[in-house]
């Protein structure tokens, strides 16, 4: 039962493999709420930490990826610290960012824009150029406005002598790696 | 004293001043520094969401990289994300065999392997263990008498890996600040998170977390950082109003160590911190930066400090 059960959960691979690992992560849960009262961000979240173990748990995987929760998530590791069952919590939201690039809808996409537009930068440049990362993020978060609330800091940062053009010294070095990762992910 | 230095992204970036007062303090205290070859970026808080075993492979290759070309010398990471980053190689990937042999065969694509065999160390814990307070304190010659520093330690140098300091009650900043001649500003937020990546993901959420170390810092000439994204996020956002309209300087450790160790203002590079006023730095340099330990002896050394009108 228990098998049919993450099949029907996820087609695919990679989801049925981060799901399963979830669920091993966050089996032990006891519902002591511990992490959501540690968490400096629980006030924002439309699901809190608890309820959201007791959903993997549970496997309810679409209202999982219906919340914002593990978005909010700025590994802090506070819960983890302090779970008094020893579980991975901050590594468990992180599966749960995974998992909701793969499955999600375009709130996820929406979500996922930073962390992608980053990895896409580290991939070409080898070493993250804060310049060219930021217009890279604009571009994947689809929102006009969002340039104008970063000019005044970007001119700030500019007038500090902290911005400059990206460097390519490092460029292409980490290309055959990401190829590599994205084969052996994509085959698992 | 050898160090296979890791200065990550953010410190050739916009944390430049961290980059550079890092090398300046380790350079009088007689520590050598010598950079990974080729270093690449750590994957920060990105490679999580994005792919597993990139998570592990991005900051190995740099473990790989310091076991082969530096003989395993011990990494000094200054960043408190990239160290825990290759922290996390060492404790999750090395010990799991199967995660262990596919990272290694991704780096392989790149002609690299790693073992597992070198030590990762975040800059405070070699501030504090191996150079030593007392080292340090011998060293300095512009004490910073008076003036009143917040220790902000962050998360990650913390968290979820106890290695060298309490994570519940840091307290590894505070011997240092006391070698520099500064007191230490009493407060309960220097382990609270200042949002990290969430300030460009979410920044209605994690702005109350600045808001909240801030309003805690009040009353402190400075609070002092130890990672390039605390040191950010506290500071750009200061004229937010959401923020709540607290005002702090915020310095890097090495910065206030440079002061004191005699360097000056520009070699410290005081001059890229957004935070720091000219009449807050007047008036900590006043107070503090310029006045000798009471009963000290030594000389004020005008030629330290550059003269600079109010």
């Amino acid at each position: 039962m228990k098998s049919n059960q993450s099949q029907a959960w996820s087609p695919d691979e990679e989801s049925r493999e981060i799901l399963r690992e979830l669920r091993a992560e966050v089996g032990a849960c006891m519902q002591c709420g511990t992490c959501t009262a540690s968490c400096p961000n629980s006030f924002g979240m439309d699901i809190a930490p608890r309820q959201m173990w007791r959903l993997v748990q549970f496997g309810m995987l679409d209202r999982i990826l219906a919340s914002k929760t593990f978005w909010l998530c700025s590994s802090c590791y506070l819960c983890t610290l302090r779970c008094p069952r020893g579980l991975k919590l901050t590594r468990a939201m992180g599966s749960l960012k995974r998992l909701a690039r793969l499955r999600g809808d375009w709130r996820a996409k929406r979500n996922a824009a930073f962390y992608e537009a980053f990895m896409e930068n580290v991939e070409k440049y080898g070493r993250v150029q804060e310049t060219s990362l930021m217009p890279g993020y604009f571009l994947k978060k689809r929102d006009p406005l969002l340039p104008m609330h970063y000019l005044p800091l970007g001119l700030r940062m500019l007038r500090a002598g902290k911005l400059h053009p990206p460097s390519t010294a490092q460029k292409g070095l980490l290309r055959d790696l990401f190829a590599k990762a994205r084969e052996m992910e994509e085959r698992s | 004293m050898k160090y296979a230095y890791y200065p990550g992204c953010s410190l050739r970036e916009s944390a430049h001043e961290f980059d550079i007062s890092t090398r300046a303090v380790m350079e009088r205290l007689g520590v050598e520094l010598i950079e990974i070859p080729d270093w690449t970026c750590c994957g920060a808080s990105a490679a999580e969401p994005v792919s597993r075993l990139m998570n592990y492979v991005l900051p190995a290759r740099n473990l790989a990289l310091a076991e082969s070309e530096l003989h395993g010398l011990d990494v000094l990471a200054p960043c408190s994300a990239c160290y825990l980053n290759l922290l996390k190689v060492n404790r999750e990937a090395v010990p799991d065999r199967e995660l262990h042999g596919q990272v290694n065969k991704v780096l392989s694509a790149g002609g690299l392997r790693y073992s597992g065999g070198v030590r990762v160390r975040h800059l405070l814990d070699v501030l504090v263990n191996d150079i030593g307070v007392a080292a340090l304190s011998e060293r300095v010659t512009q004490g910073l008498n008076g003036m009143r520093v917040a220790p902000y330690y962050g998360c990650q140098i913390l968290r979820p890996y106890q290695v060298f300091d309490d994570p519940r009650t840091p307290v590894s900043m505070d011997g240092v600040l006391a070698a520099l001649g500064a007191e230490a500003h009493p407060w309960d937020k220097g382990n609270r998170c200042c949002g990290a990546s969430l300030m460009v993901t979410h920044p209605e959420v994690a702005m109350h977390s600045v808001a909240a170390i801030l309003e805690a810092g009040e009353g402190a000439d400075a609070i002092a950082t130890v990672c390039p994204l605390c040191q950010m996020n506290l500071e750009a956002y200061q004229h937010d109003a959401s923020a709540g309209g607290h005002h702090a300087p915020i310095l890097y450790l090495t910065q206030l160590m440079g002061l004191a160790l005699g360097l000056e203002e520009g070699t410290v590079l005081l001059d890229t911190n957004m935070s720091l006023t000219g009449s807050m730095r007047a008036g900590i340099r006043e107070r503090a930066w310029r006045r000798e330990p009471p009963g000290a002896g030594e000389e004020a050394n005008p030629e330290t400090i550059p003269n600079q009108g109010r």
